[in-house]
């Protein structure tokens, strides 16, 4: 009790006369008014858009339906099928080992680029340019140069492994070398931006602090370890949610590379969900499948948020 | 702080010419600068040459695709497969529906969220910290949680078949929001203050003293959600049924299904799909850059 009076004194305005406490009123409920209705767009369109489809989807999830007429209710039988589903564990694997890979290599090799890229060095600038234009490509025509690249037959990339006398790889039709081949492709795609973001982080560190870390005898390893990287720790906080929000989401890249093949090899939860609700048009399990992959994201940003000390990026 | 990103900012690594120069260590600095020159070369060639090779196949004829004849450095270049993709295809439709698609949710993003994102950073009232981490956390929400729903949802809104089935979905991402809101936190309470005291109302400071403020604002929203919204795949794939609605990428997709292993054909219309955007961000690369980058700056 003694606690809530003391954090009411906190917020509250000090004691004033009477009169201007009225003004002060007024003040503050024109204020909230304006903010609510400079919010009602937004507001308007996420609720509309965004938040009465996510508890409809939820809804769904407990029902059989193919999309035309009324689902009927069938409680948690989706949830339970999905536990003997083996596509959907296959699935989630993948989706797993995809986040798991691709999200140190963006963030690994993004942070290499940006170190270099902030050195000296002539032409920088164009250098940083090359870097981030697939950045501007979409996600289907990424995926179309990746199919080019990376044709089992006569794709560039195998035509050149025999030119040096080496067997060409199975990039289509064996599981591993397609998954690698998706891997490759979304690296090339998402490298750029987790530099630019690194960038930004390192054009905020001084050069006093390299300075001084010179004079103690740092080497330029123990300078990229002990200065460099902590100092990035914001920059990393926020690529890490980022990275595996998005490899959570891969959809653009799997869907037209390999389509989740050979053998369900790439496919990821997304695409699993996509084929389910409007191939084979299970759209009630399509639901289940979706709400699981939102409660996975869910849980690994909660626990990311909790255990950082970057949580202030966002406020 | 993040406008510098790309152009040539003083080094940080000064310490370096300012070293006490002992000319071993000088000589390791040139190694040094060798070594990184390479490496920013292989880089490229490793960003660049899928994009080369695009090119060299859109360009090159279909018997010379076929043949197995192709060089890296190819003889004879031809626009036969653009001449082919453009009788087959609609193309100037789907161009013209990608670019009305993208401009129209840019536009609508940059209003909503410039009048969202000030009353999150500049108006203080009870319950606007949770409208902006709900609205943060529908960023973790794929298309594809909520796609079923929304197919009915737009639907029954009667707006399946027209452009408003991807451009209204697409507007309501709340990445605009959190952009703009950055911007806004970094414009000084007390001008606000200041007009306010003046007798100014809340619309009128917005439009007299935070609308002008907000140039950098408006392009960097506009020009990364222009970009996101003609790449975007997923959602149109969903809403866009009918031929004649398409988008590029959905267009390319389709294209892609048709054609199957027609190589110089996909090639010529992906570069229809990528050649405008790529120009766009060469030129306004400030703007993306900043739109990008202060997503994760504060």
């Amino acid at each position: 009790m003694t606690r809530v009076v003391a954090e009411q004194d906190r917020v509250a305005p000090p004691p004033q006369l009477p009169k201007r406490l009225g003004r002060r009123d007024t003040k503050t409920v024109r204020e909230a008014l304006a903010g609510w209705l400079f919010l009602t767009p937004n507001m308007l369109l996420l609720g509309l858009f965004v938040l009465v489809p996510l508890v409809w989807a939820v809804v769904i999830s407990f029902q059989k339906t193919n999309g035309f007429g009324v689902g009927e209710f069938v409680g948690v039988a989706n949830y339970e099928r999905l536990i003997s589903d083996p596509l959907f564990w296959r699935a989630t694997a993948n989706t797993l080992l995809f986040t798991i890979i691709v999200t140190p290599l963006s963030m690994g090799l993004g942070l290499g680029a940006a170190v270099l890229f902030n050195s000296i060095l002539p032409a920088r600038g164009v250098f940083r340019s090359i870097l981030i234009v697939p950045m501007a490509i979409s996600g289907v025509a990424t995926a179309l140069i990746g199919v080019l690249v990376f044709n089992e037959n006569n794709g560039i990339l195998n035509t050149l492994i025999r030119f040096i006398g080496l067997p060409s790889v199975n990039w289509q039709s064996g599981g591993s070398a397609a998954f690698v081949s998706v891997v490759l492709v979304t690296l090339w795609w998402r490298v750029g931006f987790n530099m630019l973001i690194y960038l930004a982080g390192l054009q905020g560190i001084g050069p006093e602090l390299y300075e001084a870390a010179e004079l103690d005898g740092a080497g330029s390893w123990a300078r990229f370890r002990n200065v460099t990287v902590p100092l990035l720790g914001p920059s990393s906080f926020f690529l890490l949610i980022l990275n595996v929000i998005y490899s959570f989401q891969v959809f653009d890249i799997v869907f037209v590379m390999t389509g989740g093949g050979p053998q369900n090899a790439t496919s990821v939860l997304v695409t699993y969900a996509y084929e389910t609700g409007f191939v084979t048009r299970d759209q009630g399990y399509a639901a289940a499948i979706g709400v699981v992959l939102l409660l996975i994201t869910f849980v690994f940003t909660a626990v990311r948020w909790r255990t950082s000390r970057g949580r202030d990026l966002a406020e | 702080m993040t406008t510098s990103i790309l152009s040539p900012a003083p080094a940080t690594r000064r310490q370096k010419t300012t070293r006490r120069g002992a000319p071993r260590s000088r000589r390791g600095s040139r190694r040094g600068l060798v070594a990184r020159v390479a490496g920013a070369i292989l880089i490229s060639i490793v960003v660049l040459f899928p994009l080369y090779w695009m090119l060299v196949v859109a360009f090159s004829s279909r018997s010379e695709l076929l043949g197995g004849t192709l060089r890296l450095w190819p003889r004879a270049l031809t626009v036969g497969n653009f001449e082919r993709v453009l009788a087959g295809f609609p193309i100037a439709t789907w161009f013209s529906n990608s670019l009305a698609i993208s401009a129209t949710v840019a536009v609508l993003t940059v209003l909503v969220n410039l009048l969202g994102g000030y009353a999150l950073s500049q108006l203080k009232f009870r319950g606007s910290n949770v409208v902006f981490l709900i609205a943060l956390t529908t960023l973790m929400i794929p298309v594809q949680v909520i796609m079923v729903p929304l197919f009915r949802l737009v639907t029954n809104l009667g707006l399946y078949g027209s452009y408003w089935a991807v451009i209204l979905p697409t507007a309501a991402s709340a990445f605009g929001l959190f952009l703009a809101r950055q911007f806004f936190l970094s414009i000084p309470r007390d001008l606000i203050e200041a007009a306010r005291i003046d007798g100014a109302s809340h619309l009128r400071v917005f439009g007299s003293i935070v609308l002008p403020l907000s140039k950098p604002l408006i392009a960097v929203l506009f020009f990364v959600t222009l970009l996101q919204s003609w790449n975007d795949f997923a959602w149109p794939l969903i809403a866009l049924k009918q031929n004649e609605l398409f988008t590029l990428p959905i267009g390319l997709l389709y294209l892609q299904g048709q054609f199957g292993s027609d190589f110089g054909a996909t090639m010529a219309f992906a570069l229809i799909n990528v050649v405008p955007m790529v120009v766009l961000f060469l030129v306004f690369q400030r703007f993306f850059v900043q739109g990008f980058a202060r997503s994760g700056i504060k």
